[in-house]
C-alpha cells in the first residue's frame, strides 16, 4: 500500500514538472494506434460488406460448380439435378452490363445482373426473389421484367414500371422495371431476372455462370466434394462457401496488408519517440534513482517504477487512439467509401462496427511499443551504481552504453538476411521485418556515427577560433553524441519511412507512365459490351471497322476470364496480334524472354504477366495447360511481361492462335492508328456513322494515360496522408526530446548565463545543435530511407501485387522534405530552449538536480 | 553495531585508496571522520552502505557481513538500518516535504504518521506541503535530516553535510543533526572537512592512508 503511494508520488511528481513530454508520448501513442486501429477498421468494414454481398449472390447453397471459363454450357444442369445426394439445383447466370445512360462515368457503368430461376431460387437465395406487384405473381417470368435492388434503383434513378435501357454487345436492349428484391445489402448495386429470359434478352442461350447445389441431409459435403469433382472432370470446379470467402479476401489482401503495415509505420515511430523520452527522462532523473537506490529502492523495485510509468502511458494513449481510431475509420468510410478510394471494394457501402477483439489487439499493440520503448531505459536505470550516479556528470557514460554498434551491425546483416528470404502466405513478412531491423539498426547507430561525424569536424574546426556559440555546439556534438542523437531517433525513422515511400512511389509512377505508354500504343479504343462468351465485334463489325478511312493500322483483341484455381480471382486472357520477330514490340516484356527464332517447334507460345510466375509457376519455357478452346490445351511459357493492370495474372496469346484453337472471331477491342493529318472529330464522327456507332465506348489513348493516373494518386493519396502523420510523430519526438535535453541543461546554461553568455547566443546554440543533428539525420535517413525503397520496390511489391518496377527518384520532393524536416527541427529545438532558459540564471545554477 | 575488517579498496591498479582498514563503532556512537581530500572517505561511506564492494575483508553490521549480501538484501538493510544525509541535500524537487521525508517510510512499508512531528523537530513545521524551490539550502539540509531519521535507522552516515552551507546555518544544522541521531538512539559518521563540524560528533577519526587514527583531540558530550 505505501509502496503504491511512493509509486504514485513519484510518478504524478513527474509529470506534472513534464507534461509536455508526457502529452508528446501519449500523443504519438494514440496517433500510432489510432491509424492502425482505424486502418483495421475501414478494411474489415469493406471486406466484410464485399464478402457478404458476394455470398447473398449465392445464397445458402452447400457447393458451387464453376467452369474453368467465366461461362459453361447448361448441359451440364440437368446431370446434377439427378446426381445422387443433391437434394435441389439451381443455375445462375451472373454478368455485367452497360447502362448507357451513366457511359460518362468510365469507372462506373456497370450493372451486376443475376439470372436465376425463381422457383428453384426459392429455396437457396430467397433474398434475390423479385417483389411483384400484388394479384401478379408471375410477372417475375415476363420477357421484359427485371427486379432492382433500392440502391440499384437509387442509382439508375427509375422505380417500378419504369423502362431501363441497357448495352448489350451493340445494341440496346429496353427491359421494365418490375420491382424490387425480397431483401439486398444496402449499397448492394444488383438487377436479377428470371434466367430463361436472361440468357435470351442479352444472347447467353445456353450458357450458365454457376450451378447452386443444396444436398440432401446426411450428406457428407467434403466426400461429396470430392467424388462429384472426380465426376465432372478438369473443366469444372466445386467449390464450398468457405473457398469463396478465401477468393474474395485473396483479391484484396495484399492492398489491406500494405495499408495495414503503412498505418503500424507510424505506431513503429511512435516506439521511437517513447524510447527516446523515456531514455531522456530517466538520464535526467538519474540523481533521483540514485537516492531512491541508496534510501533503499531495490533493483525490481526501480524497474516496476520506470515500466509502469510506460504502461499508465500506454494504457492513456492505447485508449485515446482506439478512440480517434474509431472516429477516423468512421469520418474516412464517410467520405471516401471502403476502399479509401483505391477501387479494391467496388459497390459496396461499408459501415464501421467497434470489433471488441480488434480493439484489444491494437490496445495491445500500443501498450506493447510503449513497453517495448520503455523496458531498455528502464533496465538501465535500474542496473546504474547509486554512488557513482549521485555524482554530476555521468550521464554521457551512462547513456553511451546505448550506442550499441554490435547491435546495430546484427540487425543490419538481418536485415540483409530477411531481403533473401521468400514471401510467407504469400506476403512480405521477411521484407517487413527486413525493413524494421534496418530501422532499428540505422537509430542504434545514430550516435556512433553523429560521434565520428563531429569529431572530424571539430578536428578540421580546431585549427582557427570561430567563436564561442560555434565552440560550445561542436564541441558538445563531438564529445557527447550520444545524449543529442538519441533525440534524433523519430525524425530518423520518420524520413527514412518518407523518403522510402517517395522512391517506392515516384519509381512506381514513372513505371506505371512507360508502361501505359508501350501498352496503349493505339491512338484509340473501341470497344463493345461482351456478348454471351463472345467478343462485342462480330467479323461483320470487325470489317466495317477495318474498312473506315483516316486509319493507318487496325488491330483487334480479344480478351476473356479463366479461373485456375478456386480460391484465386479470375485470371485474364488477352489474345491479340504480336509481333513474332519481336514480342518486345508489342508487349511490355522483362528480360525473361525466349526469342521467337529459338522456340521449340509446334508449339503454341504465350507471354504471362509476372503475376503468373508467381502466383501460378508459369515459368519462361514451362507447359502449361489452359482451359482454352474445346479442352485443355498445351502452351508453352514463351517470356514474362510486366502488368500493372491486373495483380492475380494476365496471359497474352497470339490472335490467330486464340482464334485456330476456339472458332471464335469475336473480338472486345479495337485499336485504331490514326493517317497522318486525320483530326479526333473527324475520327469520332466516322465512328459515330457506323451503323452501330452509337453503341461504341470510344477511348483516345491520352484519356486513358491521364485517367489511369489519376486512378493510381488516388489509391496513393492514403499512404501521403499516412506518412504525414508519421512525420508529424517525428517532429513531436524532436520537440519532447529536445525540451527534455534543455530541461536537463537548465544548470549548463545557468552557468554560461552567468559566466557572460546571453540568451540569444544560447538560443543560437540551441537551433545550431538541433540543426546540424537533424542535418545528419536527413543524411543517414536518405541512405537508410534510399536502402528501405530498394526493399520495397524490389521485395515488398513484387511480393505483394507480383509485379516488378525500376528505381526513380524524386529529387525535388526530397530536397523539399529535407528542407521541410530542417526547418521544422530547428524551430522546435528553439522553442524549447526559449522555455528553458526563460528562468532565473542564479536559480538555475543552484537546482538541486 | 559496525565492524571493519581488513578493508582494502583501489581503483585501477594506480590507486589504492584503503589499505587493510580495521574499526569497531559501538552502538550510540556518534563519530567523525576527516582527512585529506581523495584519501578515501566518501568511499568508506559507500563501502558501509553496502554500495560499492571493499577488495579484500568485511564490513559487519550487527555481525551481519554487508559485501556477502545480494544487491536486494543489501538494499533491505539499507533501507530499514541506514540513513543519509548528503552534501548536495538530494531532495526530490517534485515531491513535497512531507512526501520527501516519508520517502524510507514508504520504503519500509511504515505509517508516515510521524512525519509532521519530525518536521516541527526539523524547525519546518506547517511548511509539510511546500516544494523543495520554495526552501533555502539550510532548511533543504534540515528536511535532509528528518528524512534521514525518520524511520529510526540504527546508522547514519553524512557526507560534508554543512559543505554547502554558511557557518552560522552549518553550525545549526550539526546540533540539530547530533540532537536527533542522540533522541532517536542512533550511531553516526560524519565525513567531513570542518574541525567545527568534526567537534559536534562524539570523538574524531583520521583517515589516513595507514587507516583510521584517534584525532588528538577528543570530544565528548
Amino acid at each position: 500500500m505505501k509502496t503504491a503511494s511512493l509509486s504514485r508520488w513519484l510518478m504524478f511528481g513527474e509529470w506534472r514538472a513534464h507534461y509536455v513530454q508526457l502529452l508528446a508520448v501519449i500523443l504519438a501513442i494514440a496517433l500510432g494506434v489510432a491509424l492502425g486501429f482505424s486502418i483495421h477498421l475501414i478494411n474489415t468494414a469493406a471486406l466484410n460488406e464485399f464478402s457478404a454481398a458476394s455470398k447473398n449472390l449465392t445464397g445458402q447453397s452447400d457447393l458451387q460448380v464453376h467452369g474453368k471459363q467465366s461461362m459453361f454450357d447448361e448441359e451440364l444442369f440437368p446431370m446434377l439435378v439427378q446426381y445422387q445426394g443433391v437434394e435441389l439445383a439451381s443455375p445462375v447466370l451472373e454478368f455485367d452490363v452497360v447502362v448507357p445512360e451513366k457511359l460518362e462515368n468510365r469507372r462506373d457503368h456497370k450493372l451486376k445482373v443475376m439470372g436465376i430461376d425463381m422457383f428453384r431460387a426459392t429455396e437457396i437465395s430467397p433474398d434475390l426473389l423479385g417483389v411483384t406487384e400484388e394479384g401478379n405473381q408471375l410477372d417475375g417470368l415476363s420477357d421484359d421484367a427485371i427486379f432492382l435492388s433500392p440502391a440499384a434503383m437509387e442509382w439508375l434513378q427509375v422505380e417500378r414500371g419504369d423502362a431501363l435501357q441497357l448495352r448489350v454487345g451493340l445494341q440496346t436492349i429496353t427491359l421494365r422495371v418490375a420491382g424490387g428484391l425480397v431483401r439486398a445489402r444496402a449499397g448492394q448495386r444488383l438487377a436479377v431476372m428470371d434466367i430463361g429470359v436472361a440468357q435470351w434478352r442479352f444472347e447467353y442461350l445456353g450458357l450458365l455462370s454457376r450451378i447452386e447445389l443444396k444436398l440432401a441431409p446426411g450428406i457428407n459435403h467434403e466426400t461429396f466434394k470430392v467424388k462429384l469433382d472426380d465426376t465432372l472432370g478438369e473443366h469444372y470446379f466445386v467449390t464450398e462457401s468457405i473457398e469463396q470467402d478465401a477468393r474474395v479476401a485473396n483479391m484484396s489482401r495484399a492492398y489491406r496488408v500494405n495499408l495495414n503495415m503503412l498505418a503500424l509505420m507510424a505506431l513503429f515511430t511512435g516506439t521511437f519517440l517513447v524510447f527516446s523520452t523515456q531514455a531522456l527522462s530517466i538520464i535526467r532523473r538519474r540523481h533521483q534513482f540514485a537516492l531512491l537506490r541508496v534510501l533503499g529502492m531495490t533493483r525490481h523495485q526501480l524497474l516496476r517504477q520506470v515500466i509502469l510509468e510506460g504502461i499508465i502511458l500506454g494504457i492513456i494513449g492505447s485508449l485515446l487512439g482506439l478512440a480517434f481510431g474509431y472516429a477516423i475509420a468512421a469520418t474516412a468510410i464517410h467520405f471516401l467509401g471502403g476502399d479509401l478510394g483505391s477501387s479494391f471494394f467496388p459497390g459496396v457501402q461499408a459501415n464501421i462496427h467497434f470489433s471488441p477483439l480488434a480493439a484489444i489487439i491494437f490496445f495491445m499493440v500500443g501498450m506493447g511499443v510503449t513497453l517495448l520503448g520503455t523496458i531498455v531505459p528502464a533496465w538501465e536505470a535500474a542496473q546504474a551504481k547509486p554512488a557513482p550516479a549521485l555524482k554530476s556528470g555521468g550521464e554521457e557514460m551512462a547513456i553511451s552504453k546505448r550506442s550499441m554498434p554490435w547491435f546495430a551491425i546484427i540487425c543490419l546483416t538481418l536485415a540483409m538476411i530477411f531481403t533473401q528470404l521468400p514471401p510467407v502466405f504469400e506476403l512480405p513478412i521477411f521484407g517487413y521485418l527486413a525493413i524494421a531491423q534496418l530501422l532499428v539498426g540505422g537509430v542504434a547507430l545514430m550516435p556512433r556515427f553523429a560521434a565520428w561525424i563531429f569529431a572530424f569536424l571539430m578536428r578540421i574546426r580546431g585549427q582557427n577560433n570561430s567563436g564561442a556559440v560555434a565552440t560550445l555546439v561542436m564541441a558538445r556534438l563531438a564529445n557527447a553524441p550520444h545524449q543529442a542523437s538519441i533525440a534524433l531517433g523519430g525524425v530518423l525513422v520518420s524520413f527514412s519511412l518518407m523518403v522510402a515511400m517517395a522512391i517506392m512511389v515516384t519509381s512506381f509512377r514513372v513505371s506505371v507512365e512507360e508502361w501505359l505508354g508501350h501498352v496503349l500504343p493505339a491512338d484509340l479504343y473501341v470497344k463493345a459490351a461482351s456478348i454471351g462468351d463472345q467478343g462485342g465485334f462480330q467479323l461483320n463489325e470487325q470489317k466495317a471497322l477495318a474498312d473506315l478511312p483516316g486509319f493507318a493500322r487496325v488491330d483487334f483483341f480479344r480478351s476473356l476470364q479463366l479461373i485456375l484455381d478456386p480460391v484465386r480471382p479470375e485470371i485474364t486472357l488477352m489474345a491479340r496480334p504480336i509481333d513474332m520477330s519481336d514480342p518486345s514490340n508489342t508487349i511490355p516484356m522483362t528480360d525473361a524472354m525466349i526469342a521467337s527464332t529459338l522456340l521449340p517447334q509446334d508449339v503454341i507460345p504465350i507471354w504471362v504477366s509476372e503475376a503468373m510466375v508467381d502466383l501460378y509457376g508459369y515459368d519462361v519455357g514451362k507447359y502449361v495447360t489452359l482451359p482454352v478452346g474445346m479442352g485443355s490445351q498445351q502452351f508453352f511459357v514463351a517470356g514474362v511481361w510486366r502488368d500493372y493492370g491486373r495483380q492475380f495474372g494476365a496471359v497474352q496469346m497470339q490472335l490467330t492462335d486464340y482464334q485456330t484453337l476456339t472458332e471464335d472471331y469475336s473480338s472486345n477491342t479495337v485499336g485504331l492508328w490514326l493517317q497522318p493529318g486525320t483530326t479526333a472529330s473527324k475520327v469520332e464522327s466516322v465512328l459515330r456513322q457506323l451503323p452501330f456507332g452509337d453503341a461504341l465506348e470510344i477511348s483516345w489513348s491520352g484519356d486513358i494515360r491521364t485517367l489511369s493516373l489519376q486512378i493510381f494518386d488516388r489509391s496513393f493519396a492514403i499512404t501521403y496522408l499516412l506518412e504525414m502523420v508519421a512525420v508529424v510523430i517525428g517532429l513531436l519526438g524532436v520537440a519532447a526530446s529536445f525540451s527534455a535535453q534543455t530541461l536537463a541543461r537548465v544548470k549548463e546554461f545557468g552557468m554560461l548565463r552567468h559566466i557572460g553568455v546571453k540568451r540569444r547566443q544560447i538560443l543560437a546554440l540551441l537551433a545550431a545543435e538541433g540543426g546540424l543533428l537533424t542535418g545528419l539525420g536527413i543524411m543517414l535517413g536518405f541512405v537508410l530511407g534510399w536502402s528501405i525503397s530498394l526493399i520495397l520496390v524490389f521485395i515488398v511489391n513484387p511480393q505483394s501485387f507480383h509485379w516488378t518496377m525500376q528505381m526513380h527518384l524524386p529529387w525535388g520532393w526530397l530536397t523539399i522534405i529535407a528542407a521541410v524536416m530542417l526547418v521544422a527541427a530547428a524551430i522546435t529545438a528553439l522553442i524549447a530552449g526559449r522555455h528553458a532558459i526563460s528562468g532565473s540564471a542564479v536559480r538555475a545554477v543552484r537546482e538541486d538536480w | 553495531m559496525l565492524e571493519l575488517r581488513d578493508i582494502n579498496k583501489a581503483y585501477g591498479e594506480q590507486r589504492q585508496v584503503l589499505v587493510d582498514l580495521s574499526y569497531r563503532l559501538k552502538a550510540g556512537d556518534y563519530v567523525a571522520v576527516m582527512g585529506d581530500s581523495g584519501v578515501g572517505k566518501s568511499t568508506l561511506l559507500n563501502l558501509i552502505a553496502g554500495l560499492d564492494t571493499p577488495d579484500s575483508g568485511e564490513i559487519l553490521i550487527d555481525g551481519v557481513a554487508i559485501s556477502s549480501l545480494d544487491d536486494d538484501a543489501a538494499t533491505q538493510l539499507r533501507r530499514k538500518d541506514f540513513g543519509f544525509v548528503f552534501q548536495a541535500f538530494h531532495i526530490l524537487p517534485h515531491l513535497t516535504l512531507v512526501q520527501n521525508i516519508a520517502l524510507p517510510l514508504l520504503l519500509n512499508d511504515a505509517s508516515f504518521e510521524l512525519v509532521e512531528q519530525m518536521l516541527a523537530d526539523v524547525g519546518l513545521a506547517g511548511r509539510g506541503h511546500d516544494f523543495p524551490r520554495q526552501l533555502s539550502g539550510g532548511e533543504l539540509q534540515r528536511v535532509a535530516i528528518a528524512r534521514a531519521l525518520i524511520h529510526r535507522p540504527k546508522l547514519v552516515l553524512a557526507d560534508e553535510p554543512t559543505g554547502n552551507l554558511d557557518p552560522d546555518t552549518a553550525h545549526d544544522i550539526l546540533m540539530l543533526m547530533r540532537q536527533e541521531i542522540k533522541a532517536n538512539g542512533a550511531s553516526g559518521i560524519i565525513v567531513t572537512h570542518s574541525h567545527a563540524a568534526a567537534a559536534t560528533a562524539d570523538y574524531v577519526l583520521n583517515l589516513t592512508k595507514h587507516g583510521l587514527q584517534p584525532a588528538t583531540s577528543e570530544h565528548s558530550e
